[in-house]
């Protein structure tokens, strides 16, 4: 049983089992309330799912991209619940579980990622908002044999205007639309069962810096109020 | 797993902080609390049994942060995300405890960098959901306070105190008559805190970041009254208004002013009178304003906290002043006073033996907790 968490959008927490499926998802689409929600949102996937911490044999970081600040507070959860059951924390892509959920979505519907026969040859474009005027996208071919997202390039920032030079040889392919791409932890959680079940290595759970830090020294909290 | 950019390894800070045991109302049967702090540029963590400390790690990424000459809050993130996990494992290595011994996990929510302080939130609510222990949202500002009783000689915080806390972050007076339920802001910096004008000023001087140290440093064989600068807010119309409030960047614009000027007339610029002259003003009118509020309120207590107590002449003059006006003084030790996880512990462990709840679980990160919010409920 994995606890899969991702806050590259808003947050959204996942208790999912290999076998059973996904036992609970709950999801703050809020975009500014990360700090607030994760610790509320975990408690309420474990009750959902019926699962102590104990119980779980990982967790799953969403590691973005995605908007800095938020996506911090996720991969800390993560890697710190980890520590505390004692348990390996694993990274993925965020791209990756769009990718998944999009590509899967067939078989199994929404909610209840269902497991593909194998590979799938529908090339699909995850493009997400980057704020700044910019998008973050990643192409995808499709699943590969085991039913796992097959990178083609990406994840990589632009701006909408310049998405089609990006994407070059991927530009007729179908786009997911950034004002309507919403990451699930449950396609996070279960496409990590998958890649666990098939021996795949997972990435550290860092977040995905696509931008060097703005150098702006800051000018310290601001004053209290009285 | 392991970070591969962090900042500089969790270093321990306790080793010269001798654990007390000669006050009885804490060890050993107080309640055993980990406490994470992130709000500035320093990853803390520590480990605290009722008022004796046991652990007190701090990673810092300030030499990330030294050719910006001030605090990056993006760099300052990313550095407690790469530190948290290593400081959480050297704290419960150094005290020699589990996570299961625990009694409770205490966070600062604020005031702070907001990027920053939510490092330590969604670390604080992961480890408190992970092995099931209560969790304490508290302020930063009165976890300096509460620094004091972890004091190694073992001697009680009398209360009402009035506490000077000031660091990079923030330049505050604080009339604390309990340290979990009443603590009063008095006062505060109205634009630059303290340790900002010793940064800005120290890069003027062409000095480096830190400025505290360097300024400190260089004025040892400088003259305090070659230059008269001046002392914000002292004037009796701001007197009026703001009594205990501060303000540095007046005197910042003076010191660059008057070293501008003497370039300009093609003289040297004598950068030990300068920086003597500059820490005096500093430390004159952070002490004047401290005395001002023991004496207006009858306090005759002062504490004093945050890493500006580092410096070498405000000490001096913190004690030269409380003795002239009656007033007792308390420092914690160093390693206490810059931004720490054992203070934030100590307020912790304070709250859990006073009876008070739990944090509820969705507190957020607050850049301006206001002091009177002690614990975030
Ligand atoms: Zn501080």
């Amino acid at each position: 049983m994995i606890l899969a968490i991702d806050t590259s959008a808003g947050t959204t927490v996942a208790v999912v089992d290999r076998d059973r499926g996904v036992l609970a998802e709950r999801t703050e689409s809020d975009t500014r309330r990360h700090a607030e929600v994760v610790g509320s949102l975990i408690e309420s996937a474990l009750a959902g799912a019926g699962v102590a911490p104990a119980d779980l044999s990982a967790v799953v970081a969403g590691v973005g991209p995605g908007p800095y600040t938020g996506l911090r507070v996720g991969i800390v959860a993560a890697r710190v619940f980890a520590f505390g059951v004692g348990r390996p924390c694993l990274a993925l892509a965020s791209h990756d579980a769009i990718a998944f959920a999009r590509l899967t979505a067939g078989e199994g519907g929404s909610g209840s990622v269902a497991v593909p026969s194998g590979r799938v040859d529908a090339p699909l474009v995850v493009v997400t908002d980057a704020r700044r005027r910019e998008v973050a996208w990643t192409a995808y071919r499709g699943l590969d044999d085991e039913g796992l997202p097959v990178r083609v390039e990406g994840p990589s920032l632009v701006k909408p205007a310049d998405l089609d030079d990006a994407l070059g040889a991927s530009s007729a392919s179908p786009r997911t639309d950034p004002d309507d791409t919403v990451v699930s932890a449950a396609a996070l959680g279960m496409l990590a069962e998958r890649m666990f079940e098939h021996g795949r290595g997972f990435a550290d759970p860092a977040p995905l810096y696509l931008r060097e830090p703005d150098v702006t020294v800051s000018a310290g909290p601001k004053p209290v109020g009285r | 797993m392991n970070p591969t950019r962090a900042s500089s390894a969790p270093r321990s800070a306790a080793s010269s902080d001798a654990p007390a045991s000669s006050d009885g109302a804490g060890s050993p049967t107080g309640p055993l609390v980990l406490g994470i702090e992130t709000s500035c540029d320093e990853t803390g963590v520590g480990i605290v049994r009722g008022t004796t400390l046991l652990a007190n790690v701090i990673s810092s990424s300030m030499d990330e942060h030294a050719r910006y000459g001030g605090v990056v809050p993006e760099v300052a993130a990313r550095a407690h995300l790469d530190a948290m996990q290593p400081a959480l494992e050297a704290a419960l290595a150094e005290a020699g405890v589990t996570l299961d011994e625990l009694d409770a996990i205490a966070v600062t929510s604020g005031p702070g960098l907001a990027g920053a302080l939510m490092v330590g939130v969604g670390a604080a609510k992961a480890l408190a959901l992970a092995t099931g222990k209560p969790l304490y949202a508290v302020n930063h500002l009165v976890g300096h306070v509460g620094a004091d009783v972890l004091r190694a000689d073992g001697s009680e915080l009398e209360l009402p105190t009035i506490a000077l806390l000031v660091s990079g972050g923030h330049t505050s007076l604080l009339h604390v008559r309990d340290l979990v339920d009443d603590v009063e802001l008095l006062g505060e910096t109205i634009d630059d805190a303290a340790g900002e004008a010793f940064d800005k000023v120290a890069r003027l001087l062409g000095l480096p970041y830190p400025g505290g140290p360097q300024i400190d440093r260089v004025a040892a064989d400088g003259d305090p009254a070659a230059i008269r600068f001046p002392r914000g807010l002292t004037l009796p119309k701001d007197l009026v208004k703001h009594r205990y409030d501060f303000s540095f960047s007046g005197l910042k614009t003076a010191v660059a002013r008057w070293v501008e000027r003497r370039r300009d007339e093609g003289g040297a610029v004598p950068v030990a009178d300068v920086a003597a002259s500059f820490r005096e003003a500093v430390a004159d009118v952070l002490l004047t304003k401290a005395l001002a509020a023991c004496a207006d309120l009858g306090v005759p207590r002062l504490l004093l906290g945050g890493g500006v107590v580092a410096n070498a002449r405000v000490r001096q003059l913190a004690l030269e002043r409380c003795e002239a006006a009656g007033v007792e003084l308390r420092v914690p030790p160093l390693s206490l006073c810059t931004d720490n996880g054992a203070m934030i512990a100590a307020l912790g462990a304070q709250l859990v033996a006073r009876g008070h709840a739990p944090s509820p679980l969705d507190f957020g990160a607050d850049s301006t907790l206001p002091v009177t919010t002690v614990q975030a409920v």
